[in-house]
């Protein structure tokens, strides 16, 4: 990878736009607040960037989030967890991650001795509309950073949007293989795992418990994160002898699946693979087992359901329909860590109830934003940025965690769940089968591909 | 209805729309709205309902899939972006002749029925293009995720020129100007303002009096000889092309095309934006696209806590009912108050936002003639004319 951001062409021309663009967005705070743009900091290198906050007393976030769509219930929470980051991080509460994360830069007192504000805005799992509220945020509320998204293909538009815009972007719920593969970018990063992942956790436990010789028959929801966790999933089952019957795209949102699930009846095979999310995958789910597909037994064997990314929320939308189903999930509120408890803790005083897997990944990830600006002690983005690479840390509920620095993906520990059969209460509702050892399903960052492009933009 | 359209007034018209346009920046900021990506989207979606206005207000064809021409212009824009040049131009052109051309094939089909039928295959030529967009021709759409640039694009004309490679994906751009933010706007609000005036030349124009003799009658048009339908095909195919224009826009100030660009719901929207302005009027389809966008993007972002800021001044438990309340119609429930409004404008004022200031007009006329004392003929109770 080679990066040039000091070529000698695009320096001249783009910096004379950028002045130009400077100063109509100078003129247009003017306009806006009466008050001049601070653009002098005490840092040589912090010259000018997109919504520096500058000599305010608070700096702004933007939390994105789908708020009506099939993703409507993990948005929910997701904003949940937004708003406890946002307390802690201001040292209201009780703290929470920040009392076990490992290293920790911040005081407790804001970010760089600035107040957090936030600003939400519904992405309604659309691309368009997900890129519309996003430039808002940055083009009128002034976010230094941008944060959430419950679907790959909204989270990949954004994120090339970040880098456009100049502004960061810490990616909430996306599971595909290309949000940090062969759609990275320099300002997207990416805490929860991949498609792959789950894959690689998945394969020898679906042995163990289903053998060598089954016949795989996939669902898909119908756009990127769907793809890539398919061919994941494929490329296991594949691996361990499995033989796929066929692989059928249903769209996202789509209600009623029947029409998908009466053919696999006859297909002769004896796994169904579902790779659905959200409301998709509640719906799907619960018609499978409605058509009678798990008291089947085909080819001398027990009809099997895997859900490869499985989450709490989704398990409490199909109620008794997931008791002994496969899965694999980046987190799970009954782990036992120091991290997850503290974390656990003050989600469940706040609002009365665990927190979800989505919810973890976006509180996680706006204190890892936080954090590396208080390492990196400006809000300069090239700067945040080459403070998270790179960047090992501990004690937030995945145990040893590092954000590696060619790809911007973390690599960390993997949850093979299965829905619980005796659940103790009506949130036990996943038992945790293996915690997958982070070394088990690393990968290179060469392998999908994709260029992360350049700090300066 | 007694005043006649006069070249002076036509003038005039362009004159304020003009200023308005251009001035928008300045007199949208206090309503939260001064910021380049929502000023980018009113111009772009007036031009859609403008050329909207042509097929439905002037000639009385009520089409549901005009998002497919929309959708058209957005994918050949990024294509455009993808193999010729970032350079806007190409993709202007190129946007427009396919959104023409997809019009013509459509409209061809589409026009040998009127009415009903009319709307319900148009309605069934975009849903078609919707799901070939969606999964059918994703080598082409790329699916649900979204048409994008990458680094390694061909640009052929760019890099006929260029002497290294690319290390980021450049910007679109118009002669070296980057198309986002505010250039993006006035490049947006310069088309807009085109596409206006063309439309008002088309409205005066013979072609405009056929189209409206259409719209009347179509039957007796018939009888007298004259076969209406090259010019219910040529209007529709301008419509089109003012779709796909619109279309570009989209991708010019952000490239990125997706198939929910194409879907009902947003040929849908279109049909509200013009109802809302006011069918048939000029000015009437880019008000209303402008109300819409308003809703879409302002109200959406009102949480619970903005809300608790704009009550902060009541004691806290008024402050929590009404909050309680309010918060039922901003945020995720901007649909809610937008249906309430529609419905009200729809039921008060069937011509549209446009109809309450004619009538505001007239009324606020009537009075200071009153209040003059002369003994006027308006009494006030003038007849709901369009406005001009």
């Amino acid at each position: 990878m080679t990066d040039k951001p000091f070529s000698k062409s695009i320096l001249t021309r783009r910096s004379m736009l950028k002045g130009a663009a400077g100063v109509t967005a100078g003129a247009g705070a003017l306009l806006l607040n009466g008050t001049a743009p601070m653009t002098f900091t005490r840092d040589a290198w912090a010259a000018q960037f997109r919504n520096d906050p500058g000599n305010n007393p608070t700096v702004k976030f933007g939390f994105n989030v789908p708020q009506t769509g099939p993703y409507a219930d993990e948005g929910a929470d997701e904003l949940r967890a937004y708003l406890l980051a946002v307390k802690h991080l201001n040292g209201e509460g009780d703290g929470g991650m920040l009392n076990t994360m490992k290293p920790l830069s911040l005081k407790g007192n804001g970010i760089l001795g600035k107040k957090v504000d936030f600003v939400t805005g519904d992405t309604q799992t659309k691309s368009d509309a997900a890129r519309a509220s996003a430039k808002r945020m940055i083009e009128k509320d002034g976010v230094t950073m941008f944060s959430g998204g419950s679907s790959s293909g909204v989270a990949i538009a954004v994120q090339s949007l970040a880098q456009e815009m100049g502004v960061v972007f810490m990616c909430g719920l996306t599971h595909s293989n290309d949000t940090t593969g062969k759609d990275r970018r320099r300002y997207g990063f990416r805490h929860f795992f991949n498609a792959y992942q789950s894959g690689a956790a998945l394969g020898p436990v679906l042995k163990d418990e289903m053998g060598t010789e089954r016949r795989a028959y996939h669902l898909t929801a119908d756009y990127t994160w769907g793809w890539s966790q398919e061919e994941s999933i494929k490329n296991t089952t594949e691996g361990l002898g499995w033989e796929t019957v066929n692989t059928v795209k249903t769209p996202v949102g789509a209600g009623d699946f029947s029409q998908y699930i009466t053919p696999v009846l006859n297909s002769g095979a004896d796994v169904l693979i579902l790779n659905h999310y959200g409301k998709d995958m509640v719906n799907s789910l619960t018609q499978a087992v409605q058509f009678g597909l798990r008291d089947k037994q085909v080819n001398g064997k027990n009809f099997e359901i895997v859900v490869p990314l499985f989450s709490r929320l989704m398990a409490q939308g199909a109620g008794d329909n997931i008791k002994g189903i496969l899965g694999s999930t980046n987190w799970n509120w009954t782990l036992q860590d120091e991290g997850s408890k503290a974390f656990v803790k003050s989600f469940g005083q706040e609002y009365g109830f665990p927190p979800s897997q989505a919810a973890h990944t976006c509180y996680v990830q706006t204190l890892l934003y936080a954090n590396a600006c208080e390492m990196a002690g400006t809000f300069y983005p090239p700067e945040v940025i080459k403070a998270l690479e790179g960047f090992n840390f501990d004690g937030m509920g995945n145990g040893p965690t590092l954000y590696r620095a060619e790809d911007h993906q973390c690599i960390k520990d993997v949850l093979v769940v299965r829905g619980n059969a005796n659940p103790s209460s009506q949130f036990d509702l996943l038992e945790v089968v293996q915690q997958v050892p982070r070394s088990q399903v690393d990968f290179s960052p060469t392998l999908f591909g994709g260029e992360l492009g350049p700090y300066e933009v | 209805m007694t005043k006649q359209p006069t070249a002076r007034n036509d003038l005039l018209l362009m004159a304020v729309f003009t200023l308005a346009i251009l001035t928008m920046p300045i007199w949208a900021a206090p309503f939260g709205a001064g910021y380049p990506d929502l000023l980018q989207k009113f111009a772009i979606y007036g031009l859609f309902a403008v050329g909207f206005n042509i097929l439905f207000g002037l000639t009385g064809y009520l089409s549901f899939g005009h998002a497919a021409f929309l959708g058209v212009g957005s994918y050949t824009a990024v294509w455009s972006f993808k193999l010729l040049s970032m350079n806007v131009i190409p993709a202007v052109i190129f946007g427009m002749m396919t959104s023409g051309l997809f019009a013509l094939l459509i409209g061809y089909v589409s026009l040998r029925r009127s009415g009903i039928y009319f709307s319900i295959l148009t309605l069934a030529f975009a849903q078609m293009s919707y799901n070939l967009a969606y999964s059918v021709l994703t080598p082409i759409t790329n699916g649900e995720t979204g048409l994008q640039l990458a680094i390694g694009d061909a640009r052929i004309l760019d890099n006929m020129f260029a002497s290294e490679a690319a290390t980021a994906i450049p910007a679109t751009n118009l002669f070296g100007i980057e198309m986002s933010g505010y250039p993006g706007f006035y490049f947006c609000a310069a088309l807009l303002i085109i596409g206006f005036y063309i439309a008002l030349r088309i409205t005066r124009s013979p072609l405009g009096t056929i189209l409206k003799a259409i719209k009347s009658n179509q039957n007796r048009m018939n009888y007298t000889g004259l076969n209406t339908r090259p010019y219910t095909l040529t209007a529709f195919v301008i419509s089109g092309m003012y779709a796909g224009l619109a279309g570009c826009l989209l991708a010019v100030t952000d490239p990125l095309a997706g198939a929910e660009r194409m879907q009902w719901t947003a040929s849908g929207e279109v049909v509200l934006m013009t109802i809302l302005g006011g069918v048939g009027t000029l000015l009437g389809p880019v008000l209303g696209a402008g109300i819409i966008k308003y809703f879409e993007n302002i109200f959406s972002s009102y949480n619970d806590q903005v809300l608790h800021g704009i009550f902060a001044f009541l004691p806290d438990p008024i402050e929590n009912v009404l909050v309680a309340i309010t918060g039922l119609f901003v945020g995720d429930g901007w649909h809610l108050t937008l249906g309430a409004l529609f419905m009200v404008i729809v039921i008060f004022l069937p011509g549209g936002v446009i109809e309450g200031f004619t009538r505001l007009y007239s009324w606020v006329r009537a009075k200071v003639k009153q209040d003059a004392g002369g003994n006027s003929v308006n009494n006030g109770k003038s007849q709901p004319q369009s406005a001009e």
